[in-house]
């Protein structure tokens, strides 16, 4: 398979491949491949939109944060402007994640 | 009229209780009328291979999602805690999620939206 990634300096998994893998593992069709694909990071990104965290046993939680607003700084200019209070989504690996990245070393 | 902040019986910041990989498995099974197990495998399937691709040196990137990497930190001279010793800690591969533009502009849309108080509770 010839792919190009020459804009990122990392090769990267995407829907198309991850559908393709479902195509051929799980024997759904390309269509329904595709969709399922689509349904899957729709749902784990309603649920955050709706507030509430997603957990997934050995892979890792996605957390939704309340920030608080506070005084920040354009980096460039010295200016100061104000940050608004915000909500933000963030992700923590499981430590079986973190070890399978490490490579099982310990 | 008083309300009972504690009436979900959790610690959850926002009073919602979590979703889960089986939750998931049965909404995907629903929406895609799958059978269970078979979402199941579909779930798997692709947290396996997202696990994959971080072990070797790949990224993740779902458009309006978020991308995940494996970071390299440095090893660098920590200290045990209780004892005040110091050891050295190894370089390590730490995994790293950079949520995309559209999920974090509808995330922090939601704020404002009714079902959710605000608590400002972080900084």
């Amino acid at each position: 398979m010839e792919l190009s990634f020459e804009s990122m300096e990392t090769p990267a998994l995407t829907k198309a491949q991850l559908a393709e893998l479902l195509f051929e593992q799980i024997g759904l069709n390309k269509r329904e491949s595709k969709d399922m694909i689509d349904a899957f990071f729709d749902l784990i990104a309603d649920s955050l939109v709706e507030g509430e965290d997603v957990r997934i046993s050995g892979f890792g939680n996605f957390q939704i944060r309340t920030k608080a607003p506070r005084p920040g700084r354009n980096p460039r200019t010295g200016e100061a402007i104000p940050i608004e209070a915000r909500r933000v989504a963030t992700f923590h690996a499981s430590h079986k994640l973190k070890d399978q990245i490490q490579g099982d070393t310990n | 009229m008083i309300q009972c902040r504690f009436d979900q019986g959790d610690n959850y910041a926002h009073g919602m209780a979590p979703m889960t990989k089986s939750e998931l498995i049965e909404f995907i099974a629903a929406r895609a009328e799958l059978s269970k197990a078979r979402a199941e495998m579909v779930v798997n399937c692709v947290f396996d291979a997202m696990t994959e691709a971080l072990r070797n040196g790949e990224g993740v990137e779902i458009r309006g999602f978020g991308s995940l990497k494996a970071r390299a930190h440095k090893s660098y001279q920590g200290r045990n805690p209780r004892t005040g010793k110091s050891v050295n800690v190894p370089p390590k591969l730490r995994p790293f999620f950079k949520v995309g533009k559209e999920l974090k502009e509808l995330v922090n849309a939601s704020r404002s939206s009714g079902s959710i108080k605000d608590n400002g509770d972080e900084t």
